[in-house]
């Protein structure tokens, strides 16, 4: 048994675990309990990476490339490989991933699994969309190449399929070409969620990456927020090449303790971030690393949120529902419980091959929470009752907290993917959605 | 250095420092036991920006193959200028206690291959006049202790032997290096419980593959090991045999 958890820190799961260390051509669940389920970088924030008295397969000892063509900018690599690996063959060859999270430090498996989405979602649509094919393992032994024609069903399942549908052993993957590893930003103060829709819809056509961070700690009306948005230069940069993780700078190797973060400096951290650019327009030029992933550069950084772990609630709603976006983000104001600054994004309408994929046009708002208890998680009900009447979703990557009922109306394909989930595979996430078992908490 | 041997290639600390040698565009040649793994290895390096991979499949424990396989290598890539020598085994020490065939088994392995190997090695490059040989020992052969002292015979063994080869090559312009890992979190080790003092095999990779190209004599991965042994072998033997180590 060993300790395997969560980014949300909020649990502690237990496993027997197996560690190949060399992409095996069958699956060998022998040695595991009855329910086998892939685990990757564990930067997914509840319950979809643990299986709960069950097996783990960890696969960070997959890290192998298959081939790389330079010319084409086709990269096969084994599941277990992360991002920033990715990256760190990617960028000196003049490629790039064509969607990225805003962590580099997930692996290529988790990033399909969860079928991620970044912040260029509005051009380049989910990460599966970029999935050319990849190997799937059954316990029944079957070896499987699935791709939008090959196995399409399994394909599709497979794509944002939570690790359920089998082992991803590799996976082939278009990169997009990079003009420079760096970044054109231009971030614009703004106020209310009207010019939030306004300056996405200005942005989107010409900016690649667009984003907005929002303070959700606030009761000032309408909230203040940032709108960043960005493109790659358009010539190779004269100075020397960032690295794709910069090096980890900071980092909080052990839990804070649980006073260090309340209502009073977090508040006082969202107005000195608002009020770091004094213009309402400020241009800069950045290395990716520091747009994309900034908080890679601080190790383990959900140890900030204390010894009792944090949540993050992620939720979408379609355009022409922010009033209910308004709604919840009174309702966290008035919580007092969300910390650092809100992120918000409108995604495009690129459609994912995935079967449950959690990006569909309409705007995404995702806030940390660090866990206090029951009244975090009656927060929490109250936020995803809005999210359902308003026809959104909620992000299982991010979930820790929806039921059985919540998923099945913001996935009604469910049952399509549970024809395709492997008989010996499962996750307490899924026991959760699917069959309303609370592993974790009350 | 960019033309080089690497033996016991499927080994975590070997693939790791064989990946920084492909990242600078290098030729290799890998050894190994099992002809799967050296294909993904050699596909991974290949990926990876190696100019060239080519492997020979062989049981390291036959000695009879050995002169084929440096020769192998040296044809491939046109005169090798390096070699790491990487393979091993940490055997059952209570196995090795009781029945001495396991004992000699794991000498074999970890002492005797290598030094039929080295010795191949240092007569090809010796009259060239230049390249680096590089092994992996290990701090358990710095001093014997109850729980893996016949793996630390063996690791001891070969740093003197090492050593040795050292001082005898000098002069002809080939260095020696000796590499001696502390805890390394891998597959050998996936049965242990990690703590403070285990290292990744990357950290590994890298002080071996910066000491390949500067030739450093003695390397310690990761450094502070360095300290711990000086302080291990500093202890008087009548108080270090009443210790549980």
């Amino acid at each position: 048994m060993e300790a395997y958890q969560s980014w949300g820190r909020y649990t502690r799961a237990s496993h027997e675990v197996v560690r190949p260390f060399w992409r095996p051509r069958s699956l060998d669940l022998s040695g595991l309990p009855a329910t086998a389920l892939p685990y990757g970088a564990g930067r997914s924030y509840g319950d979809v990476c643990l299986n709960h008295g069950g097996g783990l397969i960890d696969c960070r000892g997959l890290d192998r490339f298959l081939g790389f063509d330079r010319h084409q900018g086709v990269l096969a690599c084994e599941a277990g490989a992360t991002l920033a690996e990715i990256l760190g063959l990617a960028v000196p060859g003049g490629w790039f991933l064509p969607v990225t999270p805003g962590t580099s430090l997930i692996t290529l498996g988790g990033a399909i699994a969860n079928d991620v989405h970044g912040k260029n979602h509005h051009r380049a649509g989910a990460f599966g969309r970029h999935v050319r094919r990849l190997e799937l393992l059954r316990s029944d032994g079957a070896r499987l190449i699935c791709s939008p024609s090959r196995n399409p069903e399994l394909f599709a399942a497979t794509v944002g399929g939570m690790g359920l549908t089998g082992l991803i052993t590799w996976a082939e993957i278009q990169l997009k070409p990079l003009s420079s590893p760096e970044l054109t930003v231009e971030t614009i103060k703004f106020h209310g969620l009207e010019e939030f829709e306004e300056l996405s819809r200005q942005s989107d056509q010409h900016w690649e990456y667009t984003v907005a961070w929002l303070d959700a700690l606030s009761r000032q009306n309408p909230r203040r927020g940032l709108f960043m948005r960005a493109k790659h230069m358009p010539g190779p940069s004269e100075r020397p090449q960032a690295d794709a993780r910069p090096r980890a700078l900071l980092s909080a190797p052990f839990d804070w303790p649980g006073w260090a973060l309340n209502a009073w400096t977090l508040r006082a951290f969202n107005l000195l971030y608002y009020h770091r650019q004094r213009p309402r327009l400020k241009k800069t030029v950045q290395p990716f690393a520091g747009f994309l992933y900034p908080l890679d550069a601080i190790d383990q950084w959900s140890r900030i949120y204390g010894r009792k772990g944090m949540m993050q609630f992620q939720c979408v709603v379609p355009f022409g529902q922010s009033e209910a976006l308004r709604a919840m983000l009174d309702l966290i104001a008035r919580s007092g419980t969300g910390s650092f600054l809100a992120v918000i994004k409108a995604f495009g309408d690129t459609p994912s091959p995935g079967l449950i994929s959690f990006p569909r046009p309409g705007i995404t708002f995702a806030l940390d929470f660090a866990f206090k208890g029951p009244k975090t998680l009656a927060l929490f009900k109250e936020l995803i009752a809005v999210t359902r009447a308003a026809e959104g979703a909620l992000y299982p990557a991010k979930d820790a907290c929806m039921g059985a009922d919540d998923f099945q109306a913001f996935y009604p394909n469910w049952p399509e993917l549970a024809k395709h989930v492997d008989p010996r595979f499962s996750s307490s996430f899924w026991r959760r959605v699917t069959q309303g078992q609370r592993e974790f908490l009350p | 250095m960019n033309k080089v041997l690497v033996i016991g290639a499927s080994s975590a600390q070997a693939q790791a420092t064989a990946r920084l040698f492909a990242a600078e565009g290098s030729r290799l040649f890998l050894a190994g036991r099992d002809q799967q793994k050296l294909d993904d290895v050699a596909a991974d390096l290949k990926a990876r920006g190696a100019a060239q991979v080519e492997s020979l499949t062989l049981d390291l424990n036959d000695f009879s193959r050995h002169q084929e396989l440096i020769a192998a290598a040296d044809a491939a890539l046109e005169g090798l200028e390096g070699a790491l020598i990487a393979h091993g085994s940490l055997g059952d020490q209570a196995a090795g206690q009781a029945d001495y065939a396991v004992a000699q088994g794991e000498l074999t392995t970890n002492l005797l291959s290598p030094i039929s190997l080295l010795t191949i090695l240092a007569n090809l490059l010796e009259p060239r006049g230049g390249g680096c040989l590089a092994v992996i020992s290990s701090v358990a052969g710095d001093r014997g202790r109850q729980s893996n002292y016949i793996y630390g015979t063996a690791k001891g063994g070969l740093s003197v032997f090492l050593s040795g080869l050292r001082n005898r090559l000098h002069r002809a312009g080939v260095r020696v290096v000796t590499i001696k890992p502390g805890f390394v979190d891998s597959p050998m080790t996936a049965h242990f419980k990690k703590g403070l003092l285990w290292a990744k095999p990357e950290a590994v990779a890298k002080k071996i593959h910066c000491a390949m190209l500067k030739g450093k004599d003695v390397v310690y991965a990761p450094a502070f090991w360095r300290l711990i042994m000086f302080i291990i072998k500093a202890l008087p033997e009548p108080i270090f045999k009443r210790l549980n180590l």
